[in-house]
Formats: structure tokens, sequence, C-alpha cells
């Protein structure tokens, strides 16, 4: 069992739907989908709820169930098996499997949220190395395993909040950012590290083509006390089964805290700089997308509001709006980071 | 009956086949889990997609040279303007919970609603005005008037491409295909000149 320790960020669980009203929902429109569509509906009701969050939730906890184990070494199964609950969770509904894993951006895989899920599925993830470079004590070329093994793996549920608003709420497998960095020694001149994404546009049809209005490969980062936050976590899995492919297999950034485009996928470099690395989004659109990109539901989107967010998996009669939260409701454990910083004009 | 009315028959219930699939998939729960968005969306493309047929009439009916096409021009215009219509519904129904503070914001903050407000707007008129008792009293002045469809289309172009964040494939096929049909309405010599 999880042990939940309350964050003054915490959805309280009152305000929640509860499980059982949403399971009912779901058998009612299924119902309805079954009344008017006869067998058909049936049948493509059947498909669509793969996993719901109860038990979900047990999977998360006992990793058994109906998650696939995707094809991973053995040594990569056996370490996110090892994983152990951490402080790190809430009480709120999972996002079942199924959406987490079908309906994602991972633009490398195209442009649809169910492209990845679609495109990801013979991406090569082993054998897999980081590079280390930059402001290190112990640059180099490290490999999965490396990187890894010193380790030991927590489960951590987080809220994701993407900038398009909407959010989900999802159980990673990882370790500790911090420690993870640490290990390579970062120098006084490392003021912030910068990640990078597999570049492989044999793979990734995304990288191929010709109206991406995004730069690959794709970059990201962060500011070092950001990374050395106890809350920043690096994945390498979900649902207590190793990643799959589409949401960043093998390693991936989480910055729970941050919008989802900052949290990084399928990392092979790693850059400790003196200076703030010039990321993806920035480049593609600076007036939009800032460095920080933190939770906020006072700075809007030039183009669309942030003030509230959809929690998916939702329906069209009940679109499931709740606020956002500041700092996506981590603002105890981060918004110490920012103090005195203007965070209308640092987005 | 002539075999164009005829055939109005068949294509009247074609053009709401977009809208039964999607009712299909809202009740099968097979829009994603985040269904409003996908609706919206997909709605927002159907009217886009009837608009561009609608701007095909003319061209369609110069390289045939069956002159009776104009007799669908207006049926699919409407049915541009009805997807539109239901677009903007699910949009305040299903994304904004019909919070009219929401809509105030997006009116006056974010150009892309701005430019889609104005292209329905646009198509509304033009569908008011689109029967016959109303080109009888308009005279001259009807056909000036719907030319305004140019310029609905050419705002739905720009509301496609305000509002998308990364990839652009989909907004060059539709803008290619409203340019080239307005392309072909430049006189050849005007063309070539």
């Amino acid at each position: 069992m999880l042990i939940k320790t309350r964050k003054s960020g915490d959805v309280r669980s009152s305000e929640i739907t509860s499980e059982s009203v949403y399971q009912d929902r779901r058998r009612f429109l299924r119902m309805g989908g079954q009344f008017a569509f006869a067998g058909m509906g049936l049948a493509l009701a059947g498909c669509s709820d793969a996993a719901d969050p109860q038990s979900a939730k047990k999977m998360a906890s006992s990793g058994s169930g109906d998650v696939p184990q995707l094809s991973a070494p053995d040594w990569l199964q056996q370490k996110v098996a090892s994983s152990k609950p951490s402080r790190f969770t809430t009480d709120e509904a999972l996002t079942p499997y199924a959406n987490v894993t079908g309906y994602n951006n991972f633009y490398e895989f195209g442009y649809s949220k169910d492209d990845p899920a679609k495109n990801a599925k013979n991406m090569k993830t082993d054998p897999w190395s980081v590079v280390v470079e930059g402001e290190v004590e112990k640059p180099g070329k490290y490999t999965l395993e490396d990187m890894l093994k010193p380790h030991d793996v927590e489960d951590r549920i987080y809220r994701l909040r993407c900038v398009e608003a909407w959010s989900m709420v999802i159980p990673w497998v990882g370790i500790s950012l911090a420690d993870m960095l640490k290990r390579f020694q970062p120098t006084s001149k490392a003021k912030y590290v910068q990640f990078e994404t597999l570049y492989a546009p044999e793979q990734m049809p995304g990288q191929r083509s010709s109206f991406s209005a995004i730069e690959y490969p794709y970059v990201e980062g962060l500011r070092i006390d950001e990374a050395m936050n106890p809350l920043t976590f690096m994945a390498i899995g979900v649902y207590g089964k190793t990643l799959p492919p589409q949401n960043g297999a093998p390693l991936r950034l989480i910055v729970p805290w941050k919008y989802g485009f900052k949290s990084i996928k399928s990392i092979v470099k790693i850059r400790f700089t003196e200076t703030m690395p010039r990321t993806t989004w920035v480049k593609s659109g600076p007036s939009e997308y800032g460095f920080y990109a933190n939770v906020n539901p006072e700075v809007d989107h030039p183009r669309w509001s942030q003030k509230k967010e959809r929690r998916l998996p939702n329906s069209i009669w009940e679109p499931n709006q709740i606020e956002t939260q500041k700092f996506n409701g981590y603002g105890e454990e981060v918004a110490h980071l920012y103090k005195g910083m203007d965070l209308r004009k640092f987005y | 009956m002539d075999w164009i009315a005829k055939l109005k028959l068949v294509v009247f219930p074609l053009c709401l086949v977009p809208l039964a699939w999607l009712v299909n998939a809202v009740t099968t729960n097979q829009l994603g889990p985040d269904p409003a968005n996908t609706l919206t969306r997909d709605l927002g493309e159907w009217a886009l997609i009837f608009l561009c047929m609608s701007l095909a009439v003319t061209p369609a009916r110069k390289i045939t040279g069956i002159n009776k096409l104009i007799r669908f021009r207006r049926m699919i215009g409407l049915f541009s303007l009805f997807y539109a219509v239901l677009h903007v519904i699910a949009y305040l129904a299903f994304m904004l919970g019909w919070q009219w503070q929401t809509l105030l914001e997006d009116l006056y903050q974010r150009p892309y609603i701005i430019v889609g407000a104005i292209a329905i707007l646009i198509l509304s008129v033009l569908g008011v005005t689109s029967t016959k008792s109303m080109m009888r009293r308009l005279g001259k002045k009807w056909a000036k008037l719907h030319k305004l469809v140019y310029l609905a289309a050419g705002l739905a172009i720009l509301h496609f491409v305000w509002l998308s964040k990364s990839d652009y494939t989909e907004v060059v096929i539709f803008g290619s295909v409203v340019a080239g049909l307005m392309l072909f309405r430049i006189p050849i010599k005007k063309r070539l000149s």
C-alpha cells in the first residue's frame, strides 16, 4: 500500500468524482451505446475501457494485472519491478493505463494524440546510452545500466498538466534526478542542465515532417536548483512496468510542477551549462512558451486560458473541468525556488 | 423530377453521414479520453470541408460544362454553416461548459476565436439570405454579398493556423485547397499576364 502524506495542494477526495459514480456513469454511457447501436456498441465500448482507475490502482501497487510487459531487457524489468512506494503520492483517481499510453504528445512520432502509440511501436530502446557532458567532473558516455545501477527505484504518483489545458494523474516508476546528477559531480559553473531526446529520423516520422514548427532534436532544460529539487524525477516505468516507447522509453524526465512539455522523453544527452539552454519550445514560440513553464493559472497562454484544465478521461456530458493550481499543486515544495521572481515575466 | 433533383435526394443524407458517425463515436466512447476536444475539432474540420466543397461547385461546373451543378451549391453551403454552428455549440457546451465569462474573455483576448467568430457570422448572414425570396429582394446586391464567402474561407484558414501548435501539415493542405479554388476565379487572361 502506498503511504499518503497530504500536501497543501492535494485535491481533497470530496472534490473528486467518486470512483463508483464514475463507474456508474461509464456503465450508463455504455448501456446507452448498446441500446442505440446494439451489437456494435457493445463490441466497441468493450475495448475502450481497457483499464479503470480502480483496477489501475491495484495494478500500480502490485505490479501485476493487465498492464502489458513490453519488450525490455531483463535487468531493466527487474529494476522497475523492485520499486518501492515513496512519499510522493495523491489520492486522486489515476488516469487509466490505456489513456496514459494511448493519448499523449510525442511529436517525433506524429501530431495526433494517438500517433505516438501507433508509430512508436518499433522504436529501438535497447541498447541505450546517455552522453553526460559540460560542466561536470565525470563526463562520458554511460550505458543505461550504468546510469541506473546504484539507485533505488521508487513509485511516485504525480499530476501531469499539459500546456494544452488537459491533465492526468500518473503512477511513475523511477529515481530522483538529483541522486542521479550528483554522481557526475557538477562543477560550480553548472548553473543549468540541458536534456536532449534521441534524434533518429529513420525511426521517428515526425522528425521527417516538412511542416514541423519545431526543431529536432528536442531540447529541454532546467535551472540546477530545479533539477536538484526532490520532486524532479527520472522515470523508467509507468504502472509498475517499463515505459512504453510512446511515453519516452527507456528514460524520461518528470517535472510535475511544470507544463508537460518540460518533461522530455527518451533522453540521450545531459549537458551541464553555465548559460540558460535554448530549449525547443522557446525557439519555436518565445512569446508563447517560456523557459520556466511553471503551471500557473494566473498567466494565460497567449492563445488560450490556463485557469482551468480538463482532467482526463472525461466525457462530453461531464467535461471534468477543474481549477488549475499554481505550480500544479506542488507550491509547498517548489514555490521557494522562484522567490522574488516576476512569474508573469519569467513564464 | 430531373436527375439533379434525384441526385440531391442522395447527396443530402450523405452530407449527414459525418454527423451520424460523430454521434455514434460519442455514444460509444470512441473519441478518446478528451472527447469534447476531439468532437469540437472534428466538427470544425467538417465545416471547412463543406466550405471548400461549396467553393468547388463553380470550378466543377466550368470544367464539366454541366451548369446544373449550381443547384448543389446552396445545399452544400448550408451544410457548411450547419457543421460550423455545431462546432460552436460543441465548443460552448462541452469545452466551456456554458461559462459565458470565459467566452467573453476568449472573444476579446484570443485572435483565433475572434476570426472564427467573424467567419461564422458571415456564414450565418449568407445562410439567412440564401432563400429565393432573399435573392429576389437583394437583386444585384445578392451576388456581391455572397462574395463574402471568400473572406469567410480565408478567416477559417487563419483560425486553423492560429490554433495550431506545432504541425502545419493539415493547415497547409486546407490552405492550398482554398487558395487553388480562389485562383480558379481569377480570369485566365489575368492569370497569364
